[in-house]
């Protein structure tokens, strides 16, 4: 019945081990620490090289994040899964965006990064993910008291095109205004010198290996908050065995690369308040559930032509840009000033739409 | 006649929590679920699957699925 391999179990787990050998890779060539791979991070770091925000350490247009996209929209059109379509509360889909990253700025990483960072080595990712399964959990609660977000309609593939057009355009940049040693600023463009937005593998791989997850995971459906939320909901495993896969072949890697450095204290990129690392997956769990999928599944879906999940991830750039600009987000030092406040407000939020939202379909 | 289940246009998890619903509901063992996404068959079809439940695709126009559940 199903003809597609990698939806079936190995196929997804094929797909899981894959990309948890290229992201410690990618590291290894130059992105930084424990964030081979970071959805948010990448997108927050897109925010800053086009100036929404100015935080000078994280400023890089990531070519992974346009492969994301581009690979999957390559593979919609190879499989015949384009599929034009938008209208499920576009709204609703922003805002969920908005507070999933930030969310996931306190804790310093998306679920991608949590899994990254725990075949790492780092502790603090336990906490984490502890925290992005218990916002799933309150997700499915919602799920369950009948929380939906209407139906989307087909409509005109030149819609489906303008997200990945958009992320084609974000690659010219990069092309018409490389990085030049030494300097914040390339045309229009904005560089790191220093911090985790200075550190990136070369370009070419960047992108090679963002098509190549991009394909991979549009034929997979791989998603690692449907992962939980289907073992919660369903008590399916069929997603969970993606993540797992993923965990356990960055662990092999990292041990691989010399890169696995067990510990809570002085891990790259990481802050070690256990209370915060929690609370803030909670809320980036919760949002990413009721928004149905993942930031990686979001670019993947927007790739497919689906413009819901497009306008989640204009979400969450701009809700980089807000962590950023009014200090929300955490650093290595800690918390953002007023990091606690924003994680209210976003939980508020989130329950105005789960409580809200809901109707007979 | 068996009851018709539209899930067209419903993203994740919602084909399958609909599918779910009606098999445990369970009226009469049969029931068909429409569907516009390869993606959604998929869940469907595995869903049914972990219920011991079989799947018959009755049609696939278009881009929509037309997919008959039945018991056993």
């Amino acid at each position: 019945m199903i003809k597609n391999f990698f939806a079936s179990r190995w196929g997804i787990i094929g797909v899981g081990l894959v990309i948890g050998i290229l992201a410690p890779l990618l590291q290894k060539l130059g992105n930084p620490g424990n964030m081979g791979i970071c959805v948010a991070c990448f997108e927050r770091d897109i925010a800053g090289a086009i100036g929404l925000h100015r935080a000078g350490v994280v400023q890089y247009v990531r070519p992974e994040i346009i492969g994301f996209v581009i690979g999957s929209l390559v593979a919609a059109y190879l499989f015949k899964e384009f599929k034009p379509r938008g209208g499920s509360s576009p709204i609703t889909r922003f805002t969920l965006g908005v507070f999933a990253m930030i969310g996931a700025l306190v804790f310093l990483g998306c679920p991608w990064r949590a899994m990254l960072r725990l075949g790492g080595g780092d502790g603090n990712a336990i906490i984490g993910l502890l925290g992005l399964i218990a916002g799933i959990w309150v997700g499915t609660l919602f799920f369950k008291s009948g929380y939906n977000l209407g139906r989307s309609r087909n409509s005109h593939p030149s819609s489906g095109w303008l997200l990945p057009l958009a992320m084609l355009g974000l690659f010219v940049l990069i092309l018409v205004y490389p990085q030049v040693e030494g300097s914040a600023k390339s045309g229009v463009l904005f560089y790191s010198i220093k911090g985790p937005g200075a550190m990136h593998a070369p370009v070419v791989v960047s992108i090679i290996v963002g098509l190549a997850v991009g394909f991979l995971a549009q034929r997979s459906r791989f998603c690692t908050m449907g992962a939980f939320r289907d073992l919660i909901l369903f008590r399916q495993t069929h997603l969970f065995g993606g993540v797992v896969a993923l965990i356990v072949a960055a662990f092999a890697s990292n041990l691989v690369l010399g890169q696995f450095n067990p510990g809570f204290a002085s891990q790259p990129v990481a802050h070690n308040l256990h209370i915060w690392n929690f609370i803030g997956m909670v809320l980036a769990g919760l949002a990413f559930a009721l928004a149905g999928g993942c930031p990686g599944r979001q670019l993947f879906l927007a790739g497919e032509g689906d413009g819901d999940a497009a306008i989640f991830v204009l979400g969450m750039i701009t809700g980089a840009a807000f962590a950023h600009n009014f200090g929300l987000a955490s650093s290595p030092k800690g918390l953002g000033p007023h990091g606690i406040a924003a994680v209210v407000v976003g939980f508020i939020v989130c329950l105005f739409i789960g409580f809200t939202m809901r109707k007979k379909i | 006649m068996s009851d018709v289940i539209d899930a067209r246009g419903l993203s994740c998890p919602q084909p399958v929590l609909l599918a779910m619903d009606e098999m445990k509901k369970g009226r009469g063992g049969k029931f068909t679920i429409l569907l516009d996404s390869e993606t959604s068959k998929e869940n469907v079809t595995r869903a049914a699957g972990t219920q011991g439940w079989s799947v018959n695709e009755i049609s696939d126009q278009d881009e929509e699925f037309k997919l008959e559940l039945s018991r056993g």
